[in-house]
């Protein structure tokens, strides 16, 4: 977290240049370079992939499984869920495995559908390594997923399946979103300029963030950080564009303000989902600026740490929290120059200011929506 | 233990499409011992919803979550096009994975440029937005990948927004086999659709139709009920959808009881099913 809080504030950028060689193309990446030589206790080995590397690293951070530990002790292993996002979990080892077929075209032993290759894996494998026994699933909906399991862990929450949840993200580099992206011509192949004139597509990133989430206990304490809504909606309309108005992304912003009973002049801060592709950018404008006016400050953080897909969301919200804690709005600090087509408040540098509710957007292909609204527990 | 407590949701119309049992009136006759379990699968039909240009991209799962998906949501008599819904799955394209996988290993770099339509193929909400296509849905849906336990976690998934604030909702759970080498690793039997149309209340006037039977659910120990047939048991085990058969069969039969499906490997769940 504080190294998160540090870039932000210094408004750096995690991106770095990466020649595909076999391929003869370039783009920018935010990497995690720690995972290549990462390896997982030995009671973990049978997980071992990338994504579960990184979702090991990322729980041990800040101290966050002991803290979940904690919790889980004094609610009861069984009363906290798990709800995690991703898109490709460890697809890359499926890859992988298939570059060592045998003359029978039989994948190698060592590999491992259950622990590694299947998107529950993740949830799995956070269950584990934290010992919880609640209630638990991945919700894998692009690049709205690790948005998408703050509502869906809120919703056990609220009806009694459970008191608390782990939610987060976790999704790492493959060759599939590389090369897919690639394909549909979305990736830039300079650091992702969300919301620029110039902009030209996305830069992948990988990451993973966790979040405890539990009732509201009343006696918050002045750090804690409230879910106050959230929305989500379809586009019905386009497997891989986004509604050109922007109709959906408007819907669930719409859905998330109605449910935390606030309206559009309670945002203080918008973390976009901005990916820097030119119609992603402008349908997002067009519902942002629509519902909620052209002067509330805005801005993509996916110009420092990419667009890390299924751990987005989560890894926005981590953001957002930032944003209230530090009460400093997170720069765009990719972009030169604001698309004049563009209207909201995009700010290309970070900046003190009032930050007490913050809305954090993510959409995805399938037209999948989400937008989650968060607030400071003591205003 | 006969009596879950808690709140009741409403089960209102059910979908089957694919395996022997395709459709719900003929796995309800199969269920309530009226007629045989086919020898063979059913073929997966082209869901005629879809737009040209979709139909064209839409992969075999794609139909089969259709085709139960709009046999749930017709038989409940309510409306697609606002309807919520919770879709479920734990491979999802599995040809398409594998094709892609093949593509990635090529030796040859020309090969690892995937077609637009196979990428976007690609992501495990696929059939959800294929759906909401087809649908004109824009109501809030979710995908969710639990290995064996979809079609509870879907399920419970359902409940928890049924139970705070959404009136209707639709669950699908899928799966179809993976081509080899991939099918080794995780075998799944024919492909199968499941589909359930769930309300939050069956308040007078609300319903043109009687619903199917109130639901309760809950978390157990206890262990997954089993299939008394042979050949239907086989079939349970096939695919996570399949897992959701003992709640069907308690439904065709029309008799009050709690049963217990497969969820996680520690943890079950329990239904109440009072058939209306």
């Amino acid at each position: 977290m504080e190294a998160t809080r540090r870039a932000l504030a210094d408004g750096r950028s995690g991106l770095t240049h990466w020649r595909v060689d076999q391929s003869g193309f370039d783009t920018f990446v935010g990497p995690v370079p720690a995972l290549s030589d990462l390896r997982l206790p030995e009671r973990w080995a049978d997980w071992d992939c990338r994504n579960n590397r990184l979702a090991y690293l990322a729980l041990h951070q800040d101290d966050f499984a002991d803290f979940a530990t904690r919790a889980a002790a004094r609610y009861g292993a069984r009363r906290v869920g798990v709800l995690i996002g991703t898109t490709t979990s460890g697809i890359r080892e499926t890859e992988e495995a298939f570059t060592r077929r045998d003359a029978d075209g039989a994948l190698p032993p060592s590999f491992r559908y259950r622990r590694a290759h299947t998107g529950f894996a993740a949830a799995d494998f956070v269950r584990s390594v934290l010992g919880l026994q609640g209630p638990a699933t991945v919700v894998s909906t692009a690049c709205s997923s690790s948005a998408k399991v703050f509502a869906a862990a809120a919703r056990l929450i609220a009806c009694g399946v459970i008191d608390a949840a782990v939610v987060g993200g976790v999704d790492t580099l493959c060759g599939t979103t590389l090369f897919g992206f690639r394909s549909l011509e979305l990736l830039a192949s300079t650091p992702c300029q969300p919301f620029d004139a110039e902009r030209s597509g996305l830069s992948l990133g990988e990451a993973g963030a966790f979040v405890f989430l539990e009732r509201s206990a009343g006696a918050a304490r002045s750090d804690d950080i409230l879910l106050l809504g959230a929305g989500e909606s379809s586009d019905a309309y386009h497997m891989s564009t986004p509604h050109p108005e922007g109709l959906g992304a408007r819907l669930a912003i719409e859905s998330a303000l109605a449910s935390a009973h606030l309206s559009a002049q309670d945002i203080d801060y918008v973390n976009l989902h901005g990916t820097g592709t030119r119609t992603n950018d402008a349908a997002e404008d067009k519902a942002v600026t629509g519902l909620l006016g052209r002067r509330v400050p805005c801005s993509s953080t996916k110009g420092a740490t990419g667009h890390a897909l299924g751990a987005a969301g989560a890894v926005e919200l981590v953001i957002s929290a930032l944003a209230i804690q530090t009460q400093t709005f997170p720069g765009g600090v990719t972009t030169t120059r604001q698309d004049p087509a563009l209207h909201c408040n995009f700010l290309r540098a970070p900046q003190p200011g009032r930050v007490r509710r913050v809305l954090s957007n993510s959409f995805g292909f399938g037209g999948t929506n989400c937008a989650l609204l968060i607030g400071a527990a003591v205003p | 233990m006969n009596d879950l407590g808690g709140a009741s949701v409403w089960l209102r119309g059910i979908g089957v499409c694919g395996s022997e049992l395709n459709t719900w009136p003929n796995a309800r006759a199969v269920l309530r011992g009226e007629a045989p379990l086919p020898a063979q699968a059913a073929p997966i039909p082209l869901c005629p919803r879809l737009p040209a240009a979709e139909r064209r991209r839409a992969s075999k799962v794609v139909n089969i979550a259709m085709s139960a998906g709009l046999e749930a949501v017709a038989s409940a008599g309510l409306d697609a096009a606002t309807l919520a819904t919770v879709f479920a799955t734990s491979g999802a394209d599995g040809e398409n994975c594998h094709a892609i996988c093949v593509a990635l290993a090529s030796p040859d770099p020309g090969d690892h440029l995937l077609s637009p339509t196979r990428f976007h193929n690609s992501v495990t909400n696929a059939a959800a937005g294929y759906w909401a296509i087809a649908t004109g849905a824009m109501a809030s849906s979710t995908t969710l990948t639990t290995y064996d336990g979809g079609f509870s976690a879907a399920l419970l998934e359902a409940y928890a927004a049924l139970l705070t604030g959404t009136p209707d909702i639709l669950v699908t759970v899928f799966e179809a086999p993976y081509p080899e080498p991939l099918h080794s690793k995780r075998p799944i039997g024919s492909s199968l659709g499941v589909a359930l149309a769930l309300s939050a209340d069956a308040g007078p006037g609300r319903l043109a139709r009687l619903p199917l039977a109130r639901l309760r659910l809950a978390l157990t120990d206890d262990m997954p009920d089993r299939m008394a047939s042979g050949s239907l048991e086989q079939i349970r085990c096939s695919s996570p959808p399949a897992r959701g058969l003992p709640l069907l069969d308690r439904i065709a039969r029309g008799h009050h009881g709690i049963i217990r499906l497969d969820y996680l490997d520690d943890l079950r769940l329990a239904i109440e099913v009072e058939p209306t």
